[in-house]
């Protein structure tokens, strides 16, 4: 009898224990993120270890891939001019490409923080090229707009600046220029995040400025801009990251042509990789990608005391 | 003049500029949706001019038709099968797990939260050719798997935009639900889970905008037609090799956009909201 009772206290007690287990707050936490460990595993550090591992051999997708060292790094920088000049490129469309979104963005966001319907109506319109920015329709149009006789070609004609039928997308001094334009023109994501940081700058501020006298470009100058640092630097980070990772639109309206004026450097990874086959040597190419990225963002992340203000510091 | 008027003035000519730079903007979408009702000869006489000079409808008929005996009905179809999937697969799982970052205090969380955050900032591009030829192995090319499986397990951008958003509902809410006998899972589906719905709309949104327009994936994973989505099967249209019908890509162009269009006009509140309360990228 007095056994019999025990055994049942001995099962409550390990039911209770896998209950506490099952309810206790680790168990709840690995629960529910296990969905992204796992991914996180099999989707993200499987595939880099072994990106890693591919860009030291010579690799075609098929067979057995070759251990060569670090002769795809050798190749890239030494011997293949074409990966220098998609890295000029990548660079040129970066650093262009990314202040420019950020003025326009900054511009119209303080032009549209007003309230009112006109206004919000306005700031849709705005926004609306950057919904369907990255799409392949846009690039349809985009090609036929700066193409031979397209409608760019019309207007300079027409004002005066050129004389003859010209592709922008054709030559090479103004291939890359079209894809920027495009690229600049879907500003829409930071300028609705600049909006936001706009809305938080304390109304008190202003006043105290107005009253000591301050006139607008003041205020812009010593309130609005530091204010908005710390916005400034979360757009920076992600318009410098998608920047590098730009692909869909110069791919379409360009191919990285002409005389890889537009050769973006994962246009140029792609090509490498799945058209030519040669997954080493683009594996490798990605793994210098992610080197630069993360040198850029660390350098951002590095001079952030310098000059990005937070309220509570 | 007095001030008043030169007020006035002042706000008629803000408002012309403004719309003026409107047009500019969407210039190249009215420019798509007229030029899809131009004929070939139309469109190549007269670039310059934004409305047809007779208004061609064909354009949409043999646009349709699509390529080689597959019809857009077929791309249509595909692109929503896959989008709704894998829609609901980032949603669903980003929502679980941004609950397991907001409201449970394990052993490692920060640890995870950080590697989450270093997810978010790589560059996906990197990962492309050692997963292409994982997805190879498990004989997944060809299929619309490798497009809709990765997202189950969670989007990054997302769990970081829920997990901002639960963080704002009141812990209290969770404490008396506890009191009243909850535990932690029921806790998600009961409180959590509804209050959270604004934020799983943002999301929905954005998932629907990048799977729809997503054209590197397909690319890279279909090589059947009749697999292919509306992006791939867009830029057929523009390959060098094929004699382009302009009005036809300009039609199936102007049709790939509706449903994006769509939503975008529907659910702006939640687009204006998510993008300013996490910045991530329309």
């Amino acid at each position: 009898m007095k056994n019999k009772s025990s055994e049942v206290m001995a099962k409550k007690a390990r039911k209770r224990s896998f209950r506490d287990i099952i309810y206790h707050e680790n168990t709840v936490g690995y629960v529910f993120i296990s969905l992204f460990i796992v991914g996180f595993l099999v989707f993200t550090v499987y595939p880099l270890l072994s990106s890693l591992y591919l860009s030291f051999t010579k690799y075609s997708g098929l067979g057995t891939p070759e251990w060569i060292g670090l002769l795809n790094y050798k190749r890239m920088f030494t011997m293949d001019p074409r990966y220098i000049k998609s890295l000029k490129v990548t660079f040129v469309y970066v650093f262009i490409y990314v202040p420019l979104r950020l003025i326009f963005a900054l511009l119209v966001a303080m032009l549209f923080k007003g309230g009112g319907r006109i206004i919000a109506a306005y700031r849709t319109i705005y926004y609306l090229p950057s919904v369907i920015g990255g799409s392949v329709a846009v690039a349809v149009i985009w090609r036929q707009l700066w193409g031979y006789g397209g409608i760019m070609n019309q207007l300079m004609i027409k004002l005066g600046l050129m004389e003859e039928q010209f592709s922008f997308i054709a030559s090479k001094d103004t291939a890359l220029m079209t894809i920027i334009v495009l690229a600049v023109w879907q500003f829409g994501s930071p300028m609705l995040v600049f909006l936001a940081g706009l809305k938080d700058i304390p109304a008190s501020l202003y006043e105290a400025a107005t009253v000591d006298g301050a006139n607008n470009w003041q205020k812009f100058w010593k309130i609005t801009l530091p204010s908005l640092t710390p916005i400034i630097f979360f757009n920076l980070v992600n318009q410098l990251i998608s920047g590098f990772m730009a692909f869909t639109q110069a791919y379409i309206i360009t191919r990285g042509g002409p005389n890889d004026a537009t050769m973006l450097y994962v246009v140029y990874l792609y090509e490498k990789s799945f058209t030519t086959f040669q997954m080493g040597y683009g594996s490798a190419m990605a793994w210098v990608l992610i080197v630069i990225v993360a040198i850029l963002t660390a350098i951002l992340f590095a001079t952030q005391d310098k000059w990005v203000y937070y309220e509570n510091k | 003049m007095s001030y008043r008027t030169k007020k006035i003035i002042g706000k008629i000519l803000f408002h012309v500029l403004v719309t003026l730079s409107c047009i500019l903007m969407i210039y190249p979408l009215l420019y798509m949706v007229f030029g899809s009702f131009k004929t070939q000869q139309d469109i190549f006489q007269n670039p310059t001019s934004l409305f047809p000079k007779e208004w061609y409808f064909r354009n949409y008929i043999n646009g349709w038709k699509g390529f080689g005996g597959t019809t857009f009905a077929t791309f249509f179809k595909n692109s929503i099968i896959i989008t709704v999937i894998a829609v609901i697969g980032q949603v669903t799982s980003s929502a679980i797990i941004a609950y397991g970052f907001g409201r449970c205090r394990f052993k490692g969380r920060s640890v995870w939260f950080s590697v989450m955050i270093v997810m978010m900032l790589m560059p996906a591009q990197v990962l492309i050719i050692p997963q292409y030829i994982m997805f190879n192995s498990f004989g997944w090319v060809n299929t619309w798997l490798p497009l809709v499986v990765p997202g189950f397990f969670g989007y990054p951008f997302f769990i970081f935009l829920i997990y901002q958003f639960i963080r704002r509902i009141p812990v209290e809410l969770d404490e008396s639900a506890y009191i009243d006998g909850c535990s932690k899972y029921s806790i998600f589906g009961r409180i959590i889970l509804p209050l959270i719905k604004p934020a799983l709309i943002t999301a929905m949104i954005f998932a629907t905008y990048w799977k729809w327009d997503d054209f590197f994936g397909p690319m890279i994973y279909l090589t059947d037609i009749d697999k292919y989505t509306i992006s791939v099967a867009l830029k057929m249209f523009t390959d060098p090799s094929a004699q382009s019908d302009w009005g036809a890509a300009y039609a199936m162009s102007v049709l790939s956009l509706v449903p994006v269009i769509i939503i975008f006009f529907s659910f702006q509140k939640y687009l204006v909201e998510g993008i300013s309360t996490t910045g991530i990228k329309g």
